[in-house]
């Protein structure tokens, strides 16, 4: 049984909603600049990708807006505006016939810094009811399958930038168990003190100052990543129903793996390339197959150098043009897998690649890295990485639809 | 010193705790109407009587509160414990 994809609800620094998003992401527009949500100045990283044109008043109703996080606002427009793409009204499906699976990184927590605030300064009775659930992982799930109804499988991954595959991979289980709808992917947003002091223990941010020189994946000057904020939602579908109701396929979920790495000071090799393999393997596809790589990019040099072992060892020296829009973006964590996959099936329509913005590629990767303008190219599919923190490790191919 | 509090008190903590729904008009004569008509479900209400607790400094009974099933017995239920205070 095969999984497709007929809609996408697109929510980034780059551009809310499909059209905005990919035409600043081919135009090569960056949305990384100096946090503005809080006074960055005492912490050692300052920049991110933040969503500002986002006005929660402008599409969700009163009554939401108290019991949400920001990642939820978002979670919830995204919901809306991937099925209103896939010309899809939920509730027009059978009960159980629908479900939601998110990814999520942090859960709420710019919600729940100000309750602990509130806690901390002032007591318990100053703790807002929707706290218990507010600041949840799985609450994007359960908001987005209440205000539409979802009542089939829905559950939440948590495995960060690699769940926002992991979760469309267990949204194609669902299908393939009889569900003939599942919304997948994810939308994160922790650009708060609380989410920054957490996302610093990395050791992974970046701490330039300049927008153009601070997150370089695949550059000799690469030293760390820049966070983003945002995501995107994937409506997955059974092909026989999406075909029975006329839908627009934009492309097949046609493969997907996920690996671990061994322990820190294991002798054992990492295994992103036993990923890429099996995700290969899972779409029965061949690495000639593949058009174009969107890489996890989490410019780390030790990190770089793994992914581009991995995709060299599959696809050969620069044997596949390798791409990464989320330099425009920052990482968004478990928004970031699913927003490449959005990409990614945009490449496959417009027979485009879009390009990575500021890196300079280094030589010492043999990759074929798309950099300064879109690339033309007749692409049949692609491939989509990402990693987690911890050594989670998580491969997609995505398949043009066939021509009709 | 008595206090009252009112329908009014009650319509301003509602929207402040747990905001309002487009399609209820919360201006109209509510006093009778079944909070789930009018958009509020259990956890909602909860935030409610918290937020009428620590402005009014009483301590809301959880069943006699669970019990209020309408704006006009929740404000019967707030005005007799701040009567009860007041002796």
């Amino acid at each position: 049984m095969s999984v497709v994809v007929t809609g996408l609800g697109v929510a980034a620094p780059t551009g809310l909603g499909v059209d905005a998003y990919w035409a600043n992401t081919l135009a090569g527009a960056g949305a990384l600049d100096r946090i503005s949500r809080f006074d960055p100045s005492g912490y050692p990283a300052r920049l991110a990708g933040e969503i500002r044109d986002f006005v929660a008043e402008d599409h969700l109703p009163g009554r939401l807006l108290p019991q949400t996080d920001r990642m939820t606002r978002l979670a919830l427009v995204a919901a809306d505006w991937a099925f209103a793409d896939a010309r899809l009204v939920p509730s027009a499906l059978a009960d159980y016939d629908i479900g939601v699976i998110t990814a999520s990184h942090s859960g709420g927590f710019e919600f729940g810094q100000n309750e602990l605030r509130a806690l901390w300064s002032k007591g318990g009775q100053y703790v807002s009811a929707y706290q218990s659930f507010a600041w949840f992982y799985a609450v994007n799930s359960g908001q987005i399958s209440i205000r539409n109804g979802l009542r089939g499988p829905s559950s939440v991954v948590v495995s960060d930038q690699a769940g926002g595959l992991d979760a469309v991979a267990q949204a194609r289980r669902q299908i393939r168990n009889g569900t003939s709808v599942v919304l997948a992917g994810a939308v994160d947003a922790s650009i708060c003190p609380w989410g920054w002091v957490a996302q610093l223990t990395s050791g992974r941010l970046s701490e330039h100052d300049d927008p153009r020189r601070a997150y370089l994946p695949f550059d000799d000057d690469a030293a760390g990543h820049v966070p983003g904020e945002g995501g995107a939602l994937l409506v997955l579908e059974d092909r026989e129903h999406a075909t029975a109701r006329g839908a627009h396929v934009y492309g097949e979920v046609a493969g997907h793996a996920s690996t671990m790495d061994p322990a820190p000071g294991r002798d054992r090799a990492p295994t992103l390339q036993k990923a890429i393999h099996r995700a290969l393997a899972d779409a029965g596809a061949v690495a000639e197959e593949i058009g174009v790589v969107f890489a996890d990019a989490a410019a780390v040099p030790e990190l770089d150098r793994a992914e581009a072992e991995a995709i060299t060892k599959v696809f050969g020296p620069r044997g596949v043009p390798v791409t990464a829009p989320k330099t425009g973006t920052g990482r968004l964590y478990s928004g970031a897998a699913p927003l490449d996959l959005a990409a990614a099936l945009l490449s496959l329509r417009d027979g485009v690649i879009p390009p990575t913005v500021n890196t300079r590629p280094s030589e010492r990767y043999e990759l074929d890295l798309v950099t300064g303008a879109p690339r033309r190219a007749d692409l049949r599919a692609a491939l989509v990485i990402a990693r987690g923190h911890g050594g989670f490790n998580s491969a997609v191919v995505v398949r043009a639809p066939e021509p009709t | 010193m008595s206090v009252e509090f009112t329908i009014e008190d009650l319509k301003r903590i509602l929207r402040e705790g747990a905001g309002a729904d487009e399609a209820v008009d919360l201006d109209g004569d509510i006093a009778g109407s079944d909070f789930e008509e009018l958009g509020y479900e259990s956890l909602a209400l909860l935030e409610t009587g918290s937020r009428i607790e620590r402005e009014y400094g009483i301590s809301l009974d959880e069943d006699a509160l669970a019990d209020a099933r309408t704006p006009g017995a929740l404000v019967d239920l707030v005005n007799s414990h701040l009567a009860a205070r007041a002796v």
